[in-house]
């Protein structure tokens, strides 16, 4: 590796691993996140010649984020009606000294509830914490929420916009107001896990990243908030699926199925790990969907694991699942499970009469379609589903296994 | 941060002002409520309106000034009065709306006031 791409190198994982925790250690002194975000990326292109000319700095955290301010300030100084900002900013100088993780981490924290909060359009929050707690351009969160990029962006634009003029404060929930402000914390790190699943294999190593971000921003809540099930059972759900990584890909990166793969390669300490939080969560006797994914990845795992039949009691969890917390995800694993039990007619018939769901785009539909027309032989019919969603897919291992399997 | 706090009221509650026996305690509730905001040192102004039935729409058509008899919104919650309070953030200003006595009866709207252009 030549200098300069270590440089890089050091760039990006200082960027990855510490742009959720800088945004929102700036953000929660002035509440102007866009100003901030410009303010860090500006920062992070000054790192990038700097650094490859002079060396890669001691603290690069503390070079970024002084650089940060030092813009924030003159901008700042520019715009007096942000005068208040200003003697905010400045602020920071005499606790930059005194910085610690553990304030970070707060700042980070604070910030995933600023987007959880009840004043922001519901839809926009998860796409809103991808960006700023996690850094996801807007053109890949709109990807995966199925809308256009210029009207994510457009959105996303609106809530930060909110967030600063309507005086959103940057403070940890009151005890009263937690449970609903944590249910769409949670929604966005379960999305945001989901993310880096997509782009396991499409060389973007920022999305593929996410899963360590969202398992850190599970722990972090869980830390703070050790009381609460649904975070045990977030954590739960991550762990049995970051279990089963290093299992989901042979050796040359093709994708492998639930059921054919090699249990050995399964992380045991995780699925303690995952055993014990879903564990811990259920004492409290508070279901919630959390807690029923987590359940439910349980029961795959045993079944796999054990080799044995519990379809049933995977069925049932994803009933109460959908008839609470209907997703087009949790959809259509209940109608795979159905299959199982009642066979690929019956379960195509509950999938093409189904009307929650608008499911013509949705990549995971074709898979499941093609899936059950093939279990009944119609092969001519399996095929052309498989050809649409190759057509959606855009992780190439995915893509390949797809072809393979359907003889493409 | 400055907010204005707009109490929509509906039908039920404007008439309840004259009601005989339960103005009384429609007016006590208010009263109580913006001395609150008064001992709570964040009220910077505000006034109680009158029924949407005094009230009078103007506006353009053509290019002539034309007036209407009504409330411009034909909603079930009619503006009733509004209060403008200094409080550190949206939050703050979401609790004192809650505590007004529209908070069980109606609607009410929390919005910033908009920073003079310098």
């Amino acid at each position: 590796m030549t200098s300069d791409q270590e440089v890089q190198k050091t760039i990006e994982l200082s960027i990855r691993a510490s742009y959720g925790r800088l945004l929102g250690y700036l953000s929660s002194r002035s509440r102007d996140i866009q100003s901030c975000e410009d303010a860090l990326a500006e920062s992070f292109a000054q790192a990038l010649t700097k650094w490859t000319t002079d060396g890669i700095p001691q603290n690069p955290e503390a070079w970024i984020l002084t650089v940060a301010k030092n813009r924030l300030i003159d901008q700042f100084k520019h715009n007096s009606v942000m005068q208040n900002s200003v003697e905010t900013i400045l602020l920071l100088d005499k606790e930059l000294s005194e910085q610690n993780n553990q304030n970070f981490e707060d700042d980070q924290l604070k910030l995933l509830f600023v987007c959880a909060h009840p004043s922001i359009d519901e839809s926009v929050r998860t796409p809103l914490m991808l960006q700023v707690v996690l850094g996801i351009p807007s053109e890949e969160i709109a990807s995966s929420f199925l809308t256009s990029p210029s009207a994510m962006s457009k959105k996303l634009t609106r809530a930060k916009q909110k967030i600063k003029e309507a005086g959103i404060s940057f403070l940890l929930p009151d005890p009263d107001d937690l449970e609903s402000r944590l249910e769409s914390v949670l929604d966005s790190i379960f999305a945001a896990y989901g993310t880096s699943w997509d782009h396991l294999s499409t060389g973007n190593e920022h999305l593929k990243s996410l899963d360590f971000e969202a398992v850190y921003l599970a722990t972090t809540l869980q830390n703070h908030l050790p009381l609460e099930p649904e975070v045990l059972g977030l954590r739960s759900f991550l762990l049995f699926c970051e279990s089963r990584k290093n299992a989901r890909r042979n050796s040359l990166n093709e994708f492998i199925p639930l059921d054919q793969q090699n249990t050995q390669n399964w992380n045991q300490e995780q699925i303690m790990q995952a055993e014990k939080n879903l564990h811990q969560a259920l004492k409290f006797g508070k279901i919630g969907r959390f807690q029923l994914e987590a359940a439910i990845q349980s029961a795959h795992c045993a079944r796999v694991q054990k080799r044995i039949n519990n379809w049933k009691e995977i069925l049932n969890l994803y009933q109460v699942l959908i008839q609470n917390y209907p997703t087009a995800g949790a959809y259509l694993s209940y109608v795979a499970a159905f299959s199982e039990l009642h066979g690929p007619q019956a379960a195509l018939q509950k999938l093409l009469t189904q009307k929650d769901f608008h499911f013509l785009d949705y990549q995971p539909f074709w898979v499941l379609k093609s899936e059950l027309l093939k279990k009944m032989n119609s092969l001519k019919l399996a095929q052309d589903a498989i050809h649409f969603a190759i057509g959606m897919t855009e992780d190439k291992s995915v893509r390949d296994f797809l072809r393979k399997k359907y003889d493409l | 941060m400055q907010y204005v706090i707009i109490i929509y009221e509906g039908l039920k509650e404007f008439e309840t002002r004259n009601h005989p026996e339960k103005a009384e305690a429609y007016w006590g509730a208010w009263s109580a409520y913006s001395t609150a905001l008064e001992k709570a040192g964040v009220i910077r102004g505000g006034e109680g309106l009158q029924g949407p039935e005094l009230a009078t729409v103007v506006s353009q058509k053509n290019g002539k000034r034309h007036v209407q008899d009504g409330p411009y919104s034909d909603t079930k919650e009619q503006l009733g009065g509004f209060f403008i309070i200094d409080v550190p953030n949206l939050d703050a200003a979401l609790d004192w709306a809650a505590k007004s006595p529209a908070f069980q009866t109606g609607k009410i709207e929390v919005r910033p006031v908009l920073h003079p252009v310098q």
